[in-house]
């Protein structure tokens, strides 16, 4: 019966969710921070460069897309930082997870916390850019397929620097590159509903996020066993 | 808890970088037994600790767990599922009360019984307490009550007694005797005594 070997594990795998995400919601954590930050630089970026509406409508996507990139690395470095402080990471490894699965269930939490709820909140930075409705969607759609290999990719490097101080700013450099077809794809979804083309974008992206978030796990794990044995 | 026969190292060797810490190292404990792992600062107390959780790898030598029912494993990842860890450090969540620090341990291992672990280390007035008020020696007694909490057979407890007060060191050693009397393995690095009958390993004399 596998459904019956599967399923212990499976609760394990949500208990694990459960706690980061609640401690991601809790007073200082990274929930709000994110979505602040995201919304703190959509609605900076017009009052710089131009309150033309033809102007903004063409830029929105690329944007809002670049903000929602470094929204989601602002609380990646302590995706497994914290953990390996604490000492949690060693009790983790030595649970009924494979450190695989762990990587991917803080993965899936980040995502929870990070990359749904700017997706959510999109539509309102939207409205500053006077996107069409068809666009809203359509940047809202982007976000949602794309923000998973932004949590996904993201924890490779978050593994990388997990005993790193300061590797906050090594982070970026480490993931920003690995992220750009996410921009690319991202805000080129938008730019294809706004000009009524079909370019493929949104495929794309979808699968560039599908896979990274199965193959991520094995690198960051990969990663992270590094630190255990350190 | 499963049962353990027994657990065996074999002519350890452990080299960091170009220091190495120990070699031929052996050992060999029954069920029942709490080995404690002396030496000063620096002879390789905790990295033995963690060369038998797996998460670091011999040079040369082998480490046997005997399972209750006679079967040897050597296999480091296998051993590990065994393993009950009190590390150095205590894998605490501050912003977690020691009652939601312990209730993610029992759903993520899916066994235990809070209310009893909470109370068996005297803990049931701080429950409720976020652990960031807690002084190291509460925390201390937390961690003690989720090794308790986790019921793994073999206990590898890094300096056990350290912040704990006369009483947290009473339930503790009360807490291992416990444990040994169930036919559970403990290996201690320690500095002081841990109160408990054991035998030693004495580390750095090579």
């Amino acid at each position: 019966m596998p459904a019956l070997a599967v399923g212990p594990r499976v609760s394990s795998f949500l208990a694990l969710i459960n706690r980061d995400v609640s401690l991601a919601a809790r007073a200082g954590g990274n929930v709000l921070l994110a979505i602040s930050f995201f919304a703190a630089t959509a609605a900076l970026f017009p009052l710089g460069v131009s309150v033309n509406p033809a102007f903004l409508f063409r830029i929105a996507a690329g944007v809002i897309w670049v903000a929602a990139v470094l929204a989601c690395l602002l609380s990646l470095d302590r995706l497994f930082q914290a953990d390996y402080e604490d000492g949690s990471l060693d009790l983790l490894a030595l649970g009924p997870l494979s450190l695989e699965s762990v990587t991917l269930a803080k993965i899936v939490s980040h995502w929870l916390t990070t990359g749904l709820p700017l997706t959510l909140i999109s539509p309102i930075l939207a409205l500053l850019y006077r996107l069409p409705q068809s666009g809203t969607e359509a940047l809202a759609i982007s976000l949602l397929a794309g923000t998973p290999a932004v949590s996904a990719i993201g924890a490779i490097g978050a593994g990388l620097t997990a005993s790193v101080r300061r590797g906050g700013l090594i982070l970026p450099l480490i993931v920003l590159p690995l992220l750009s077809p996410v921009v690319i794809f991202g805000a080129g979804a938008v730019l294809a509903t706004l000009d009524h083309i079909s370019n493929g974008a949104l495929p794309l992206l979808a699968a560039f996020s599908l896979g990274s978030v199965l193959l991520s796990p094995f690198a960051a794990a990969a990663a992270l066993r590094l630190h255990l044995a350190a | 808890m499963t049962a353990l026969g027994g657990l065996r190292g074999e002519r350890l060797t452990l080299a960091r970088g170009e220091h190495q810490l120990f070699r031929d190292l052996s050992f060999d404990v029954s069920a029942g037994d709490v080995l404690s792992v002396e030496g000063p600062n620096g002879a390789g107390k905790t990295s033995l600790l963690r060369l038998i959780a797996g998460f670091l790898e011999q040079s040369a030598g082998s480490i046997a767990l005997r399972s209750g029912s006679g079967e040897t494993i050597t296999d480091a990842e296998e051993r590990a599922k065994f393993v009950g860890w009190l590390g150095h450090s205590d894998g605490i969540k501050p912003q977690l009360t020691p009652a939601e620090n312990l209730k993610f341990f029992a759903r993520y291992h899916r066994r235990g019984d809070m209310d009893s672990a909470l109370d068996r280390m005297s803990l049931r007035r701080i429950r409720d307490l976020p652990a960031q008020y807690l002084s190291a020696g509460q925390k201390k007694r937390v961690a003690f009550a989720r090794l308790m909490l986790v019921g793994r057979p073999l206990w590898l407890l890094d300096e056990p007694f350290s912040s704990l007060d006369a009483e947290g060191r009473a339930l503790a050693a009360e807490l291992i005797t416990r444990h040994c009397g169930g036919g559970g393995i403990v290996v201690a690095a320690t500095h002081e005594p841990l109160g408990v009958p054991c035998r030693h390993l004495q580390l750095g004399l090579a």
